[in-house]
């Protein structure tokens, strides 16, 4: 009898502080969600309440669609944040398959330098990177960001993905051999599905940081044309400050497409985190 | 007889193939320009033509009261940063990670879905959230905490130099505490149910359970929280530029050592962009970064007992 009641305070105490967190974590999500929608004087008399029917309004998104151009930001962000992700996954895992398959001199210390960059932010040579992409003439490309999140995603990729290739069986690959598939065959044919569910969790660790990195687009390519959505919005909310349905409005705008991401691929995210991927 | 020519392996070149792509890239776009930058910081600008000048920009980042200054200000400030990440963020997601790892609590997922939120949000949109939210023009602080009779208590943290670093570093610790609290749910799920279980025989539940069971065993995944906290630390930059500006104010009270980088090397209003002293802080940056992380790996992660099981 008592041991119930003890439990289920416990119960209780436990649900308690993790409703309080929750809120936490979501109150500013929802403050400006909410806001966004509405009059300029009910964002002001009433921050907390939710639209109404003569709250409600769309002035700030109209602003918004009007004066930026956030059609492109959202493009341009979409397409560094997919070939870049792209691009690691199939370089990272073609790598990993080479350090898990093959024994060949030198292996540990290919695996000991493409491991560094776990370690070493990338922004630490962004002085000789933006060097690099003016002699190029990659500046203000978005083959520059694809180029540079490439690099700065492969570490980690050979890293997790060569852990999970040396589970795939060699009875497995052995007989493809002896059916006379070439070795990319084997990696392209054999290895590659059985990998999928951790290269979907190298994907998701890296879509986060490259969708909403700051540093490299306000750095190697901050023209109009090439700017991505986290610096288009920055930049338009920096224009803006006085006017707070645009500010308000254009803050949605930026956090929808990651929610919506985030609610179709958080159990992929969550299970790949908790898979233990990275130890 | 056998020719001895064949007894020799033949080339084996896809394993060239499967490499390169990854090495090129990596190579050219990471440690190529790593080194290069630490090799700028060596030289100085003369018109047009790069002088060799040995440690002289060492010596003026150090040396030079106007640099060392603001350079010794970024640091203090960014180790500020750090400590309260510490002491904030990696507590609280251990004790998030240890209610949610309960076996018997109901919406366990929910919890970690909805608390995860902010990290997924970029540095802009929490940046600027926050302002809004702690600005004086839009009252939402000051109302919340005049609903609960604190309204005194409220100031307008982000203007005030003694308050807007704490505040800043507890806006990052609300985005990132989800990384921790995944990482140590994990660790604690992992636990066999025959360690616990063995502990319960002993008569060791509950806290004590905790103290004496769990956090032993998830110590090494605390360490690796730490190392992680530390460099994304001492490389941030985006949470201060968005929230507060490149001029890290007020009076550079939230000066750290990216925003410093990104005024140096890129200049900011009057100042005009120096990539040898850019990259002179750059080295520094990665100077602070190697020593954290040998201390970890030397120090801390072989005193670190894991278990196996």
């Amino acid at each position: 009898m008592n041991m119930a009641r003890q439990n289920w305070s416990n119960t209780f105490a436990a649900h308690a502080a993790l409703i309080t967190y929750t809120l936490i974590a979501l109150f500013p999500v929802f403050v400006i969600l909410i806001n966004s929608f509405k009059t300029r004087k009910a964002i002001f008399r009433e921050p907390l309440a939710l639209p109404g029917a003569d709250s409600f309004s769309t002035i700030g998104y109209e602003t918004v669609l009007k004066q930026g151009d956030f059609f492109l930001y959202f493009q341009n962000s979409l397409i560094v944040t997919v070939v870049s992700l792209f691009l690691v996954l199939l370089f990272g895992a073609m790598a990993a398959f080479a350090l898990a398959e093959y024994r060949f001199k030198g292996n540990m210390l290919m695996g000991l330098y493409l491991a560094l960059g776990i370690m070493i932010p990338i922004r630490i040579g962004t002085v000789a990177i933006l060097q690099l992409m003016v002699a190029s003439g990659l500046v203000n490309t978005l083959t520059a960001l694809i180029l540079v999140y490439t690099a700065q995603g492969l570490p980690l990729a050979v890293f997790i993905l060569s852990e999970f290739m040396k589970q795939v069986s060699d009875d497995l690959k052995d007989a493809g051999r002896i059916d006379g598939l070439s070795e990319y065959r084997i990696f392209f044919v054999l290895v590659l599905p059985l990998v999928r569910p951790a290269m979907a969790t190298v994907a998701v660790f890296n879509m986060i940081p490259i969708w909403n990195d700051l540093w490299f687009p306000l750095i190697l390519a901050p023209a109009e044309e090439t700017k991505t959505l986290t610096l288009g919005s920055q930049v338009f909310i920096g224009q803006f400050v006085t006017d707070w349905n645009a500010v308000l409005s254009a803050l949605s705008m930026a956090i929808l497409p990651v929610l919506v991401l985030y609610v179709i691929f958080s159990r992929q995210l969550i299970r790949g985190i908790t898979s233990g991927a990275v130890k | 007889m056998p020719d001895p020519i064949d007894k020799r392996p033949p080339r084996r070149w896809h394993i060239a193939v499967f490499l390169a792509p990854a090495v090129l890239v990596y190579s050219a776009i990471m440690i190529f320009p790593l080194f290069a930058t630490l090799n700028l910081s060596l030289y100085t600008a003369d018109g047009q033509n790069q002088v060799f000048a040995g440690l002289d920009n060492f010596r003026t980042l150090f040396g030079d009261p106007r640099w060392s200054e603001s350079f010794w200000n970024a640091f203090k400030n960014n180790a500020w940063f750090f400590l309260i990440h510490m002491l904030v963020q990696n507590p609280l997601g251990v004790i998030l990670a240890a209610i949610l790892s309960h076996p018997a609590l109901r919406f366990s997922a929910f919890y970690r879905t909805a608390i995860f939120i902010p990290t997924i949000l970029s540095f802009v949109i929490v940046g600027f959230a926050w302002k809004l939210i702690l600005s004086p023009v839009w009252g939402i602080a000051p109302d919340m905490l005049g609903a609960i009779g604190l309204k005194s208590l409220y100031a307008p943290w982000l203007g005030k130099e003694a308050y807007a670093l704490t505040t800043l570093s507890l806006i990052s610790v609300w985005q990132f505490v989800g990384i921790p609290m995944m990482l140590i749910y994990a660790a604690l799920l992992s636990i066999p149910d025959e360690v616990l279980e063995a502990a319960e025989c002993d008569g060791i539940t509950g806290i004590s359970a905790f103290w004496k069971i769990k956090l032993p065993l998830i110590l090494p995944s605390i360490g690796i929280i730490s190392i992680l906290t530390f460099v994304a630390n001492f490389n941030a930059f985006d949470l201060i530029y968005a929230a507060q500006g490149a001029l890290a104010g007020p009076d550079f009270s939230t000066d750290i050592l990216g925003t410093l980088l990104y005024r140096t090397f890129f200049g900011f209003q009057l100042q005009l962009g120096d990539p040898n002293m850019g990259s002179t802080i750059a080295t520094a940056m990665f100077g602070i970064i190697l020593i954290g992380v040998c201390i970890y790996l030397f120090g801390v992660q072989t005193r670190l007992r894991r278990y196996q099981f």
